[in-house]
This record gives C-alpha cells, structure tokens and sequence, in this order.
C-alpha cells in the first residue's frame, strides 16, 4: 500500500511538474528595454525575416506583399496551418496588440490569450533575433495597412489539435543557441549566421525534420523533403552548393541560377525579400553557406 | 522589326538541334516529346540571351552596348512568340513524370499561367528599353526580369530549389 501511496504521489507531482514545464512563457514588460524604435530600419527586418513569405496573400506582387491579410495554406504531416491575419486590423489582425504581446509572439510563441503558437511560425529561430531588431519591426508593421480578412483556423488533428502539448515540444526543440559554433568567425560570417539561422529561418525548410517535427540539427540545411509532399528542398551546405559566394550572393537579388535558369518554387518568394536585403547582407549570407560543414 | 524577325529565325535555327537532341532521349510512349523539347528549347534561348545580360550586370563579363542590346531584343522578340501550341492539355509532369517540369497547374490555372507569360513580355521590353543605356540602367532592369522569371516557375515549375 505504501509503494501506492508514493507513486500515486510520484504520478501526480509528475504531472504537476508537466503541467508547469508546458506552461506558455511570455516576455513581461519588464523584459523589453525602453527605446525610441525605429521603422525604417524595421522594414529591413520585415524583408529579412520574410513575413510577407507567410502572411501576405498567395500571389500578391509589389506593394500588396505589404498587406498582411493571411490565408495561405501551409500542407505538413500534422495537418494543414493557415497563416493568420497579422494585418493592423483591430479585429481580425493585431492592430490591438501591444509591444510586448508582439514580441512574445514573434520571440516566444505565445498568444497575447496565452496560448502556444504551432511552430509553423518560426519563432524558436526568431527566438535568436536580437529584440531592438524586433522592437524595430513591431514599429513597421503599424505602418502597415489594415485588412478585415478572418483568420482561418488550422485543420490539425489530434492530439496536436491540444495546443498545451507544443509546450512540451518547445522543451525538446527550441533553443536560442547559434547552430553554427566558433570563436574565431569572421564578421562577416556572423551576420551571415544572423541573417540565416534568426531572421532568414532558411533552416526551417532546408533542414530535415524528426518524427515530431523537430529539425534535426546534424543536417544542418543539407537538404529535406518538401513538406508538400512534392519533390525535395535542396541541399546548401558545401557538399551540394558549389557556387562562388558572388554566384549565392547574386542569385538571392536576381534569382538566376549560374547558368541563368531561374529559382522556382517557394524560393523564387524568397527572392523576392532577399532582393530587398543590401548587398552586404546577401554576401554576408553566401559567406556563412560556404563556412558550413559540408553535408552530404 | 527587322531585328526581331531576324531574332526569331535565330531562335528557330538554335532551338532545331536543341530539340533534336532532346527529342532523341526522350520516350517513345510520350505523345508529347516534341512539344516538350520545343518548349526546353524555347527555354533554352531565353538562359542563352539572358546570360549574356546576367553576365554583364554581375561584372563576369565586360559592358558592351551593342551585345547586351542584341540580347535585350531578341528576349523581347521571344515574348511576342505565339506559343500556346506548345502547351497540349496532358503535357505535364502528373502524367508523363520526369519528361517534363511543368506542373499541372498551369491547366488548372491557365489565365495565371498566361498573366505570368504577360509579367515576362514587360520585364523584357523593360530591358530592351535599358540594355544598351548602360551598365547601371542593365542592372537595373535585371532584377525585375528575374522577378518574372521566378513569378512563373514558383507556381507552375516543378522544382527543387
């Protein structure tokens, strides 16, 4: 009876301990310094971290990629996500949200209701973003217009349809730390790393995936399936992408290849963000794709 | 409009061995293995004329008025080429799998297929319009040209990039 008694009691602090590990985990105001924010600058990030890839409606070219009406269907092993309306619409969009709802969002994957975000929404790679970066986004985006479009919801099934769960997901899988390690890289491959490992999120595509949907990170961008179902998300660690860092640099402003084919798929979508980056930053991200470990 | 006739006959001479070749790897059960080495070829045209142009703007090749006009016009010319003969319904990569990148999609959807066809037309005559003024105006008008590239292979290419 006693042995019993103290699993019962093991049981229950358990899940007490699952239940607090779960829990969503905010920034408070307390975390957000108090500065003077910048949109222009906030713009540059917009374009960097391609959200206009997501929440901008299917097909939208030029200004209409400013306007962040949502709607488009993101297929995956766990069901189909929609990208909700992160226009400044008060009702249907964020328009309502503070600072630092918009941070805990964007940083944390967690709903101003206090709810985790599915990590469609990159977050645990924008986790990595520096905050007076985001805070300068969150500047441009109320620049942005407003759209009455209603969010769609997303057609999960169980048990992921238990948005509690992905509390335990964010435990295994989300780390802010680089992926890339060293003490001696060069400046230059640091703000690569930045752009591709934070706000570019390249390896949420490149980078293959385990069985729940955590990337595997000793494939580092060396390529996975295309969630779609369609085809394979190449390969661009060194073993695969043997171009001249001019030739990367070149590809992410005008999309032709070097042999002057041109980027299809998500990517050409890619593009048309990367286009907006200086040049320094695109050489800066074909800088760090050739400090990779070559993957085969 | 003499130049551009000429740029047509160009295209058709280029794109007769191109096809041939391609026509010979291909399956004998594929009904459409002559549409699908003609629209390569076309294909292949366009990459010709747009590395002369790449080539320029990325500074691997030197700036010359005259060559990157040359292929400025002969992009153009490309785009009032009347090709929808080439696109038979059933000529995709659902039903004749790796004989052709084309996606389904482009019957499902052909009044975007022919606006991103459109999107094409104007980044070319856009570049017709800068080629020779410069390198700055070429590189300029580089960049939309790739735009419409992508905007049509993002959703009726297969690709794995």
């Amino acid at each position: 009876m006693r042995i019993l008694r103290f699993l019962v009691v093991l049981a229950i602090l358990g899940a007490a301990a699952g239940w607090f590990l779960t829990a969503p985990d905010p920034l408070a105001a307390s975390d957000i310094p108090d500065r003077e924010a910048d949109a222009d600058h906030g713009e540059a990030i917009f374009w960097a971290a391609g959200c206009a890839s997501c929440h901008a409606a299917e097909d939208a070219e030029g200004d209409a990629r400013l306007v962040m009406a949502g709607g488009r269907a993101f297929p995956s092993d766990f069901g189909t996500f929609y990208a909700p309306n992160i226009s400044m619409d008060p009702d249907h969009g964020i328009g309502g949200w503070t600072e630092v709802e918009f941070l805990s969002a964007v940083m944390r994957g967690v709903s101003p209701e206090g709810q985790h975000y599915y990590p469609a929404f990159p977050y645990t790679t924008y986790a990595r973003a520096g905050m007076a970066d985001l805070q300068d986004l969150w500047a441009f985006f109320q620049t942005l217009p407003a759209d009455s479009t209603p969010s769609r919801d997303h057609d999960v099934g169980f048990p992921f349809s238990i948005r509690r769960s992905l509390g335990g997901w964010k435990l295994l899988f989300s780390s802010d730390d680089w992926v890339m390690q060293g003490e001696d890289l060069s400046a230059e491959v640091m703000r690569g790393r930045y752009l591709v490992e934070s706000l570019g999120h390249c390896g949420e595509c490149h980078t293959p995936r385990n069985a729940l949907g955590g990337l595997d990170y000793a494939n580092w961008l060396a390529g996975a399936p295309n969630p779609s179902g369609e085809g394979r998300i190449p390969n661009i660690t060194p073993a695969a992408l043997t171009w001249s860092a001019s030739d990367i640099a070149n590809y992410l402003r005008d999309g032709f290849t070097p042999e002057f084919d041109s980027a299809g798929g998500e990517m050409a979508e890619v593009i048309q963000n990367m286009a907006h980056l200086p040049d320094a930053d695109r050489a800066a991200i074909a800088a760090y794709l050739q400090a990779l470990p070559p993957l085969e | 409009m003499r130049s551009i006739h000429k740029a047509i006959l160009a295209g058709v001479m280029l794109s007769v061995p191109l096809a041939a070749s391609v026509q010979g790897a291909g399956h004998s059960d594929n009904p459409y293995a002559g549409h699908i080495a003609a629209r390569q070829g076309y294909m292949q045209i366009l990459a010709f004329n747009i590395g002369v142009l790449g080539g320029m703007a990325r500074g691997n090749i030197e700036y010359d008025a005259e060559a990157a006009q040359t292929a400025a016009d002969n992009l153009a010319a490309m785009a009032t080429v009347d090709g929808r003969a080439l696109w038979p319904e059933g000529s995709d990569n659902f039903a004749l799998e790796d004989a052709t990148t084309a996606l389904p999609a482009i019957w499902e959807d052909m009044a975007g297929f022919g606006e991103a066809w459109m999107a094409y037309g104007t980044a070319a005559g856009g570049m017709a319009d800068a080629a020779g003024n410069g390198l700055e105006a070429l590189q300029a008008a580089i960049g939309p040209l790739g735009g419409s590239c992508g905007g049509c292979h993002r959703n009726f290419r297969q690709s794995d990039d």
